[in-house]
């Protein structure tokens, strides 16, 4: 497999080190992780901003992605479980494919877990930047296939959750398989006289 | 809509899930049935009645109750006595159109969904256990439940409140708050959302039916915080119930009037009280349903230390599972109330056609694919994949083929292969590689090495984050899909790098994203273990954890045991372990 690389063939990495207002940049220490990142192999650009996942801090991962012709971008940030879709959307969206964009996680397993020891938090900030970058060099663009979905939805329980679930999707259209353990749906509401905060029935 | 109906199995994944149920016989058919009642008349056996609590009698052919849905009546199989004419089978008879069918089979019923929606509710939390409240012992004190049926008009009284011993009108009655609830030994330790209202609702009701009755609540905190609940409460106040803050210690029966004594330290006024009352409501919380269990292992979902349903993220994600194309609605995910939980259905209905709207999904590009020429026909790949989704000819030599559309990615398969013949889309030898060397090429005696799947233990750590639990700061995370990626060489690598303690990291047993992917870790990681003793490792320097996406605490613990066992390798320990692994190669 080939990797992805500059017309000349060079790696060029983008680093983006988020502050998340005070939840990263209040122990860690983001300036200086984004200034050890600069001095990574491959890296030709690394700055350090406010809220990458707003507006401003997409633009300027886009803006560079373009300007720099980056072909891996690392942003340290928050968890990819959170945040992942949006960087992957904020690279495809100028051109970069979604794979080739890693994240470093230093809010949910740095930041927020090691919140009184800023020295060594900063410490392991680099690190997982620096294992994000090494990461990166070795990513490859990737295609995602499209399956289709079948248009039914199988809901189980009767209860007037599952009742109301049911209902919204039958009436939209889908097909929709609904499994009541009970002879009767209608669940524990059903067994209620009247409901607050209305004073009506149940049923 | 399949009632008296039970999910057996599901496999398959989002768009796509195959989807087994089993339709218990109703014995009565449920399209003919007109519920015009005609069967009950001569059926014999007696049996209380589940949907008025026990406080009044149905037959073994029984409508669950008036507006049922569907609207035909049912047979209790363990209570009927047959249809044979000498005992019984009289239902038959008097049935004219001929609706009784004691031939009747289950059925098992299969199909194909796209999506589901998880919507399994709860159970009212039984108080048999607190004995202070001689729930067992005394019949004037009765549940929330039982009160919801007697004030019923179509309940077994009509809609009278009356005592069970004397059947009387109570002119006195008490309701005791957080029964199973926000309690550390009995019940939940969480608020269960809907007892304070629904006592405030039952207060209303009692005032408007029994002005003169003495109505008083025992609480704990009353949590009127949604639209016109205030409202209400303030109406309650209003009508002269009486709120007084504490919990009954215990409560006694007086023997001749069957009236019952509550000692109550009012916490407000710190005096310790009897009061005496003729009828007392225990106000029930709830609790996950019974087969909760059964539905999660069946979708490999997860649940909090509640045992509630785990949302996917519980503020921009609240209807999702971490399972694409699985949804949650209702009480299942937390208590919460009418409103709360139509809202979450419309929610979850919403979301599952966003996904099925546009015909299609993309699945992330993380599938294995096979280097043919590097596979040898072992066929070892074939076995250990949870789809089936892979498949090879040995006989006719043809390598192995992955089904894209049927992996999930787990890279079990990948991990493994003998030959490395198998790479994984996004999370490749060389990536995990890089990362390893990255954390090991400066102070590797310093560090701790994990391994963390990502629907699991990778989530724990996330959590213990949100939590903000503080643990040692050299941990260091590798995330790969599921801990079946694990290669064995990852870990070996690791060690010749100097890593002194390295951790694998998955979801529990059960609980696994990928089937039983995890099942090959263990195997794996025991593998593992076995070497490191031949070769003189000491095996304690490869840990294995399970830890779910809720358990942070957990991930806090084992991170702080990590370090304690890092601390206990010596540099020459490190040392030694390198030399031996590179002799060994």
């Amino acid at each position: 497999m080939s990797e992805i690389s500059s017309a000349n063939g060079e790696l060029r990495i983008g680093v983006y080190v988020c502050h998340c207002g005070l939840n990263i940049a209040g122990t860690i220490d983001c300036e200086a992780v984004a200034r050890f990142a600069e001095g990574l192999a491959d890296v030709v650009i690394s700055r350090d901003n406010q809220y990458l996942c707003s507006e401003p801090g997409q633009q300027l991962i886009q803006d560079d992605i373009r300007e720099h012709h980056l072909n891996r971008v690392v942003v340290a940030s928050c968890s990819p479980r959170l945040h992942e879709p949006t960087f992957r959307r904020v690279c495809s969206e100028s051109g970069l494919n979604p794979y080739l964009m890693e994240m470093a996680n230093l809010r949910e397993q740095c930041s927020w877990v090691h919140t009184n020891q800023p020295r060594e938090a900063t410490e392991k900030a680099k690190d997982l930047v620096k294992m994000a970058v090494s990461r990166a060099r070795k990513l490859q663009p990737q295609e995602e296939l499209k399956v289709p979905i079948i248009k039914s939805t199988l809901v189980i329980g009767g209860g007037v959750a599952g009742i109301q679930a049911a209902l919204d999707l039958a009436d939209s259209g889908y097909q929709v398989y609904l499994v009541e353990k009970k002879p009767s749906v209608g669940g524990i509401m059903a067994q209620l006289d009247k409901t607050f905060p209305t004073m009506d029935c149940s049923i | 809509m399949l009632t008296l109906s039970e999910v057996k199995s599901i496999s398959g994944y989002v768009g796509n899930f195959n989807v087994k149920v089993v339709k218990k016989a109703r014995l009565v058919d449920e399209k003919e049935c007109t519920a015009c009642g005609d069967c009950t008349r001569e059926c014999p056996v007696v049996k209380p009645d589940e949907f008025d609590m026990g406080l009044s009698s149905r037959k073994a052919i029984y409508l669950p109750f008036p507006q049922a849905v569907p609207s035909a009546y049912v047979i209790n199989r363990e209570e009927c006595l047959g249809s044979n004419p000498i005992i019984c089978g009289k239902c038959i008879k008097l049935c004219k159109k001929g609706c009784i069918d004691f031939d009747m089979k289950d059925e098992e019923i299969e199909f194909k969904v796209g999506t589901i929606v998880v919507a399994t509710g709860v159970d009212v939390y039984d108080p048999s256990e607190m004995d202070e409240y001689g729930y067992t012992r005394y019949e004037n004190v009765i549940t929330s439940m039982e009160f919801e049926r007697l004030i019923n008009a179509g309940g077994p009284t009509k809609g009278d409140i009356i005592r069970l011993t004397d059947r009387k009108v109570p002119q006195s009655i008490a309701f005791i708050q957080c029964v199973g609830s926000r309690s550390v030994d009995k019940g939940g330790t969480y608020c269960s959302n809907i007892c304070c209202m629904n006592t405030v609702k039952d207060t209303l009701m009692l005032k408007e039916h029994y002005p003169e009755m003495d109505v008083k609540v025992f609480y704990v905190d009353i949590r009127a915080f949604g639209k016109g609940f205030e409202d209400l409460f303030k109406r309650s106040k209003g009508e002269g119930v009486r709120y007084i803050r504490g919990l009954p210690g215990q409560i006694k029966e007086d023997p001749h009037t069957r009236n019952l004594v509550l000692s109550v330290e009012n916490t407000a006024t710190n005096k310790l009280l009897e009061h005496e009352v003729e009828m007392v409501v225990l106000s029930l919380g709830v609790k996950p349903c019974e087969d909760i269990k059964e539905t999660q292992e069946m979708l490999a979902l997860q649940r909090t230390s509640d045992g509630f349903y785990l949302e996917a993220h519980p503020k921009l994600q609240p209807v999702d599972s971490a399972t694409k194309g699985i949804f949650f609605a209702g009480c299942t995910e937390s208590p919460k109330d009418i409103k709360d939980s139509v809202t979450q259905a419309s929610a979850s209905a919403a979301r599952a056609m966003r996904l099925m709207n546009s015909g299609e999904i993309t699945v992330e590009a993380i599938t294995a694919e096979v280097i043919k020429d590097k596979c040898e026909f072992c066929g070892i790949c074939v076995r250990v994949c949870p789809y089936n989704a892979i498949t090879m000819d040995k006989d006719n030599k043809i390598p192995a083929q992955v089904t894209q559309a049927a992996c999930s990615g787990c890279g079990t398969c990948a991990a493994e292969c003998p030959t490395n013949a198998i790479s994984m889309r996004h999370f490749t030898d060389s990536q995990i590689e890089g990362q390893i060397d990255s954390l090991l090429e400066e102070k590797p005696a310093e560090k701790v090495l994990v391994f963390a799947c990502n629907w699991c233990s990778y989530a724990g750590a996330d959590f213990a984050g949100v939590s903000r639990l503080q643990y040692p700061s050299n941990a260091r995370l590798i995330r790969t899909m599921c801990s079946g990626r694990v290669d064995k060489k990852f870990i070996w690598r690791a060690f010749e790098k100097g890593a002194p303690v390295v951790l694998v990291s998955g979801c529990h047993f059960g609980d696994c994203h990928y089937i039983d992917a995890n099942h090959w870790t263990k195997k794996r990681v025991d593998k593992v273990w076995k070497k490191m003793k031949k070769l003189g490792i000491r095996p304690e320097r490869l840990q294995l954890e399970w830890i779910s996406a809720a358990e942070g605490i957990r991930f806090s613990n084992v991170m702080k045991r990590m370090e304690e066992l890092r601390a206990d390798v010596t540099p020459e320990e490190i040392e030694d372990t390198r030399k031996i692994l590179q002799e060994s190669n």
